[in-house]
């Protein structure tokens, strides 16, 4: 019993939400990498992409709400997804029409390209700020939880109760949509193929009549539903800030990097290793060992190896870890 | 028109800048824009350094000016002996217990055969001495941070005078960059962004949670300043004779002479790391970092060691972004880490190191006083202009009101589209590297 006791706790305080977490993180990464592997640049306004395609949907959802339209139990959000993806990505295919593709013709150092994306970010903060504001929004709407923590407790007769929060659930599933239809694509039809073809060898592709500026352009709309995608689900499990995505910005680059710039499946893998240790790395474990050990061998403290403040050292040791020991990433990424 | 002239015409613009300000809006804020941007000129420098001489992309300025400022707080501050007592020694024991976990589990990786008995072992020093460092570390910082929390709760700090903590501080921003240096500079130029990018994250979350070293969000306050108090000033008789033949008041008189002293200070460090920076361009040294950025095989080819050369750029660069950390730290008089925000001191240098023209000393001079002054002018402009775009509105239409509040946002687009529009028309900035 102490022992269901302890893995129904582990469940609960740390796999649920660093699957969650670690879905987040690989839409966000999968967006960088594609970036990194057609366009071949670190893209650093991503997290502000992402706050940006959030905002979109926010004002979407908003709009429905007050027209009086809802989802039922899933959240109103999940309807303006589509408003807000396709808004990110006129502006996402505007800022490259406007500021990339300049430097792209003129083949510019990528590091040239990483300093215009610093300008990019800039301005997308500005405007998100400008528009909807710093402070905290909250816009899950519908129900709150699969299974909460009292029905499990019911359920079950365990102690510990194993809640599952409706958005967490979402995540996932919308995540694994996502990856499927972006796998199928990939690999499965003519434009997805000619994107992997001018990844792994530009001038190969050229010479094979693919048009670069529509794999640009189908690249941008991709990374834009996944942006938004990604940011949307960020903001309904916790809560949207502008400030808070711009951060996201280092635990979804060491993901891409993790897994291997520019290898989408290292992408994902990224982007649950990095979720995993930050939620095991600062996570008390106190509430886990009372049940697995004796009595008289019990901790006394929280067990808790770093404080959540420390999330980001996380990310980062990780990250330079894997570069130290294996520079291409865990799967194999391109090395520039 | 001659470089030369064109440079003096610019510099005698942003003099004009600085001039108009003082007249329109007040003196008072025209010298602390000047002492700022001086202050941002000395942190463009050490940037350009990194990236003008040697290519190399560093975004964790952040960092580097926190720790700068953590320098200032520990020199000059007064030490806390209760909280010495309380838990000193056994603190610095546990950083020294740190401190040696990780030396080990070097010396392991080096010493020891390649293959599983290494790997294993590095793991259980690693995690053996992280025990043992919590359990000594943690009691003592408790202990410390226990003593009167309300005003002290920290070590506290030498009892030097400040002006000893600028060096102290890059002294401190170059350790940290050697550190990261030696780990992340063989990478590639956008491994290295990502690595500092991190770095600066950690710097401030270290800076923000142990409350023993610079009592966290609490903030330091009152650090002493090299300069007058404004109230011994207007207590002091000569003083205030002197005002008067100005045909100033006391007050207006004080506030205005510290704020200089602060500038000549701050004016005299600036132009001595300027000289620095310039022999240094000039020196064979300087022409063999520049020959590196422009071609590392090249360089390597002709026996250059490319690495270590990188290595010693990014810690001098950073040493200058931690004495100009602390020297804002004491302008500012306080410490408060809540307040390190990359987008203010990480990319905001870096658009002052593009617009004044990277790969020249002056140019990133030029750009630092320039672009503070944008930084801090941008708001009331765009509250002008909204004010102007919304006159013909209703007083209770939501959108004024909207656009009235949105408008100290400006500030991020104004820097956005500055950078964009140098990097496309402009790209060499102001003054371009000759």
């Amino acid at each position: 019993m102490d022992f269901l006791n302890a893995i129904v706790a582990l469940l609960n305080f740390v796999i649920v939400p660093g699957l969650a977490y670690g879905a987040q993180l690989a839409l966000g990464a999968l967006g960088v990498t594609l970036i990194y592997g057609i366009l071949r640049f670190s893209n650093f306004a991503h997290g502000d992409t992402m706050a940006f395609g959030t905002m979109a949907t926010i004002l979407a959802t908003w709009g429905l709400q007050a027209a009086g339209f809802t989802f039922g139990w899933l959240p109103t959000a999940l309807i303006a997804l589509p408003v807000g993806i396709a808004v990110t990505a006129l502006l996402l295919l505007g800022t490259d029409r406007l500021v990339y593709r300049f430097y792209r013709k003129r083949k510019a150092a990528p590091v040239i390209l990483v300093i215009v994306s610093m300008g990019v970010m800039f301005i997308m903060n500005g405007i998100v700020r400008f528009i909807i504001g710093v402070e905290d929004i909250n816009f899950a709407d519908g129900a709150r939880f699969v299974i909460s923590a009292g029905d499990f407790k019911d359920m079950t007769g365990l102690d510990e109760g194993l809640a599952i929060k409706s958005t967490q659930a979402i995540t996932l599933i919308t995540a694994a949509i996502a990856v499927a239809l972006l796998f199928w694509f990939l690999n499965r039809t003519r434009t997805g193929k000619s994107m992997r073809a001018f990844s792994d060898n530009e001038d190969l592709a050229l010479l094979s009549g693919i048009n670069p500026e529509r794999v640009v352009a189908v690249t941008w709309i991709i990374v834009a539903a996944l942006a938004t995608t990604a940011g949307v689900l960020y903001g309904l499990d916790k809560s949207f800030k502008a400030f808070t995505y711009f951060q996201l910005l280092l635990p979804i680059f060491a993901a891409a990097i993790v897994g291997g710039l520019g290898n989408p499946l290292g992408a994902i893998a990224g982007g649950f290793v990095i979720a995993f240790s930050e939620v095991t790395v600062t996570y008390a474990w106190k509430k886990v060992l009372v049940y697995v050990m004796p009595e008289d061998l019990e901790p006394t403290g929280l067990v808790q190896l770093l404080s959540t403040d420390y999330k980001f050292a996380v990310s980062f040791a990780i990250l330079i870890i894997v570069l130290l020991f294996k520079p291409t990433g865990l799967f194999k990424g391109q090395s520039v | 028109m001659s470089p030369a002239v064109k440079n003096t015409l610019l510099f005698a613009a942003m003099a004009g800048l600085i001039v108009i300000t003082g007249l329109m809006q007040g003196w008072n804020l025209a010298l602390t824009i000047v002492n700022m941007g001086l202050i941002s000129a000395i942190m463009a420098l050490g940037v350009n350094l990194q990236w003008g001489f040697a290519g190399l992309f560093n975004i964790g300025i952040m960092g580097f000016v926190a720790l700068g400022g953590l320098g200032a707080v520990l020199i000059s501050m007064p030490p806390t002996t209760d909280a010495w007592a309380a838990g000193g020694l056994r603190i610095l024991t546990g950083l020294a217990f740190g401190a040696a976990t990780i030396v080990a589990a070097v010396l392991v990786q080096m010493r020891m055969a390649k293959g599983r008995a290494r790997n294993l072992a590095t793991l259980l020093v690693l995690v053996i001495g992280f025990f043992l460092y919590r359990a000594v570390f943690d009691p003592a910082v408790m202990a410390v941070e226990a003593v009167t929390p309300a005003a002290t709760g920290y070590l506290g700090g030498l009892n030097l005078p400040v002006l000893l903590s600028w060096p102290v501080g890059g002294l401190l921003a170059a350790g940290a960059a050697w550190v990261i240096g030696k780990t992340a500079l063989g990478l590639r130029s956008d491994y290295l962004a990502i690595a500092t990018l991190g770095i600066a994250e950690i710097i401030i979350a270290v800076l923000k949670n142990e409350d023993w070293l610079s009592r966290g969000v609490k903030n330091v306050i009152g650090v002493p300043r090299p300069v007058a108090y404004e109230i011994d000033l207007q207590a002091d008789t000569d003083f205030i004779a002197g005002a008067a033949g100005f045909g100033l008041d006391p007050v207006t008189a004080s506030t205005l002479y510290v704020k200089l002293s602060y500038g000549v200070l701050f004016t005299l460090v600036l132009i001595a790391l300027l000289w620095l920076a310039q022999m240094a361009l000039k020196s064979p040294w300087g022409r063999m970092m520049r020959a590196i950025r422009d071609n590392e095989v090249a360089a390597e080819a002709m026996g250059k060691d490319v690495k270590g050369r990188h290595l010693q750029i990014f810690i001098l660069g950073s040493a200058i972004c931690g004495i100009a950390g602390a020297m804002m730290t004491t302008l500012d008089g306080q410490l408060t880490p809540g307040t390190y925000q990359p987008l203010r001191f990480t990319f905001l240098i870096w658009v002052m190191v593009i617009v004044g023209g990277s790969g020249n000393n002056f140019g990133a001079v030029l750009g630092g006083m320039l672009i503070w002054w944008l930084w801090v002018m941008v708001e009331p402009m765009g509250l002008w202009i909204m004010s102007v775009i919304t006159s013909g509105m209703a007083d209770d239409s939501w959108l004024k009101a909207h656009l009235a509040d949105s408008a100290a946002h400006m500030r991020l687009l104004t820097m956005g589209v500055i950078l964009l529009l140098v990097l496309r028309f402009s790209p060499r900035g102001l003054i371009p590297e000759r």
